[in-house]
């Protein structure tokens, strides 16, 4: 199937638009549930009035998980509990004896369904833990994983400091500022609504709604949003002279950028442009996607994550704007990595990959499948990465050379790794190896030495990473 | 009083129940036997036919990340579709074997080659090929190009090859190599060569 550039955009846009939703608070209804295991959103049904959600799709996630269904009985069992539930009953059996639901339990095609308010009953029985529950705005707490947070003003901008890191998606409009929380436990401080003694930012609003909670900071004008301290401060600033008038349009994951960036005055309801920034860095894996098991207590997932924070932060002290794909424990499929990707219009896209085999860097580029040539204005989404794999060697050399330099074993290859081939940038990805032992893959210092290689080869190239 | 013949009746129709009752006893464990023979039982190969030949066997080496070209004499049948599936057989032996240089759990079989001209080779391996390969960018690079370039080196005309898992494609092989493309074999080829060099 052939695309055209404009096509292709588009529909990277609107990939964006479908995707909104899952980072938003509009869409259909959903239960969003936060543990120190994971977090993760489920569709919510109505049934007689009341708001559902499916047994087993919330259990799965907590351990390894049977069912039975035999008529209108259904068994499940968790962590050594099994519990029976009658179709239509509030009535349920756990071992001998018998307890009774808010609402009946319903069971369709071999799915059993319990109200969301059910859940505060059944889950501390086969979890023994505490679960809250914010109906409202379906917010689950398993655990105790909330994140907390402050405000404070300092001089014209307002300082928020967060417990552990955050990754909200921003969106502005004209005199607010609003960063939506869907995959991070966020709670409410003292009060839902905070004041300042501040003439450009005098408030703000704490909100939860359908799965996910938002700041909106109210200010006098156009603001600017920046994530510092590994994404744990938020420092909102008004934008300079001259910033885009507010829109609101989602950002994805813009790190240290700014959220409304410094561009000629637009109308109102224009859309911001996205500020050009120079990498995109794409911790692999994340959430469900565990990558390798490199030991008993190391994913793949977490040392990626690790990995590209430190090459952020090593390309930012050399002034190159970066942002990451993700920087939560979070699923991203393929294609939704290079529709963000390619929708930052960044320079260049850097994959981190960990594994046990072998040992040192390699640095891989796309190897393109057989199909989908591009011809003339048309671009095969599976072979966008056509016209730019001259950049993408050049990054791809440029980074092992910088490897080798520090003493570290590196070998460049060309591999058919998603989504490099569906990337319009200078796109490679890095595989880090353990050198001598697997805990070297976990080792701060040796996840040091790629970052700054990384860095420093990218910084190299610089120039050769994109057309003049 | 009950009558004699009301007695004897219901006597006969008491043991035809019963006699019927364990007859469909006797049939449901006869099936149930027959299904557990079925389930556990591999889907057999047949035994390789034809005259000994000598072909190239691409193998990968996970330590140091390298393909190298081996000479293996085996059974080879007439047939293209079946030649191409004893070779992939083969080098599914070479990989399954205690002392191999690129471990490949023992229960991974091919179910089948398709060869569809012009020059498509389709490869469908079974679920425990996918499910028990190890995960890592160069290990699941290294079969897919010991794979191909084995069919290429002894396939003449073969140009394109597409991998099923179970008759159906997947995103990736073991969360790293793309399985949902068709693959080039000529960019196999010169990845082929560059993974001939040891790094």
């Amino acid at each position: 199937m052939h695309w055209s550039r404009y096509r292709l955009r588009l529909c990277v846009c609107i990939c964006l638009v479908i995707s909104a939703p899952v980072s938003g608070s509009s869409g259909p209804k959903q239960l969003t549930s936060f543990s120190d295991a994971a977090s993760f959103s489920l569709p919510v049904r109505e049934q007689g009035g009341r708001e559902y959600v499916d047994l087993m799709e919330i259990l799965r996630r907590f351990g390894r998980t049977d069912t039975r269904s035999d008529h209108d009985r259904w068994r499940v069992t968790l962590n050594n509990l099994t519990v029976e539930f009658k179709n239509g009953k509030t009535r349920f059996k756990v071992g001998k004896s018998d307890a009774d639901l808010s609402a009946p339990f319903y069971l369709e095609n071999g799915m059993g369904y319990v109200t969301v308010d059910s859940l505060t009953t059944l889950l501390p029985l086969f979890l023994q833990t505490q679960v809250t529950l914010h109906q409202n705005s379906r917010r689950l707490f398993v655990g105790n994983p909330a994140v907390h947070f402050t405000a404070q003003t300092s001089g014209t901008a307002l300082v928020l400091n967060f417990s552990s890191a955050v990754n909200p998606s921003i969106s502005t409009e004209p005199g607010k500022l609003r960063m939506s929380f869907s995959r991070e436990p966020l709670v409410a401080p003292g009060t839902e609504r905070l004041s300042f003694d501040s003439k450009v930012i005098p408030s703000a609003v704490y909100s939860e709604e359908n799965g996910t909670a938002a700041i909106t900071v109210n200010g006098s004008a156009p603001l600017f949003a920046r994530f510092s301290n590994d994404g744990r401060t938020i420092n909102i600033s008004p934008a300079p002279q001259g910033a885009a008038q507010a829109a609101s349009t989602p950002t994805v994951n813009q790190g240290n950028a700014p959220a409304a960036p410094p561009q000629a005055p637009a109308p109102a309801s224009s859309p911001i442009p996205f500020v050009p920034v120079f990498a995109v860095i794409d911790p692999a894996h994340g959430g469900d996607d565990q990558g390798e098991q490199l030991s008993p207590q190391l994913a793949e997932k977490d040392v990626t994550l690790a990995i590209a924070t430190r090459i952020r932060q090593e390309l930012q002290a050399r002034g190159m704007t970066a942002v990451l794909l993700r920087s939560s424990d979070i699923t991203l499929a393929a294609d939704q990595r290079a529709s963000a990707a390619n929708r930052s219009q960044a320079t260049v896209y850097i994959a981190v990959h960990a594994v046990s085999l072998g040992s040192g860097v390699r640095v891989y580029t796309s190897l393109l499948p057989a199909s989908g040539d591009s011809r003339g204005p048309f671009l095969d989404w599976q072979t966008a990465q056509s016209g730019y794999r001259t950049f993408s060697q050049a990054a791809a050399e440029s980074v092992a050379a910088e490897v080798s330099r520090r003493q570290m074993k590196s070998r460049t290859l060309v591999a058919p790794l998603q989504p490099l081939n569906n990337l319009e940038m200078a796109s490679v990805a890095v595989e880090l190896a353990p050198r001598s032992t697997i805990a070297d893959l976990n080792s701060p210092n040796y996840q040091q030495t790629l970052a700054e290689s990384v860095a420093a080869g990218l910084a190299a190239a610089h120039d050769r990473l994109r057309k003049p | 009083m009950i009558p004699r013949h009301l007695i004897f009746g219901t006597a006969a129709m008491l043991v035809i129940a019963l006699a019927a009752g364990m007859y469909a006893w006797h049939l449901r464990r006869q099936i149930a036997h027959q299904q557990i023979q079925t389930d556990v039982s591999h889907p057999a190969s047949p035994a390789p036919q034809g005259p000994m030949e000598q072909v190239t066997l691409w193998v990968a080496e996970d330590d140091p990340g390298t393909l190298r070209a081996r000479a293996a004499t085996i059974p080879m049948p007439s047939g293209r579709q079946e030649r191409a599936e004893e070779l992939m057989r083969a080098l599914l032996n070479v990989y399954t074997q205690e002392s191999s240089p690129h471990p490949i759990v023992p229960t991974a079989e091919v179910r089948t080659v398709f060869l569809v001209d012009p020059g498509l080779a389709v490869i469908d391996l079974n679920r425990a090929f996918a499910e028990g390969h190890r995960s890592g960018i160069l290990v699941e690079e290294l079969t897919i190009a010991s794979m191909v370039q084995t069919i290429t080196a002894n396939i003449p005309g073969t140009t394109r090859v597409k991998f099923l898992i179970d008759g159906k494609s997947q995103p990736t092989l073991a969360g790293h190599a793309d399985l949902s493309i068709t693959y080039d074999v000529s960019a196999i080829q010169q990845l082929a060569s560059v993974l001939q060099n040891t790094p």
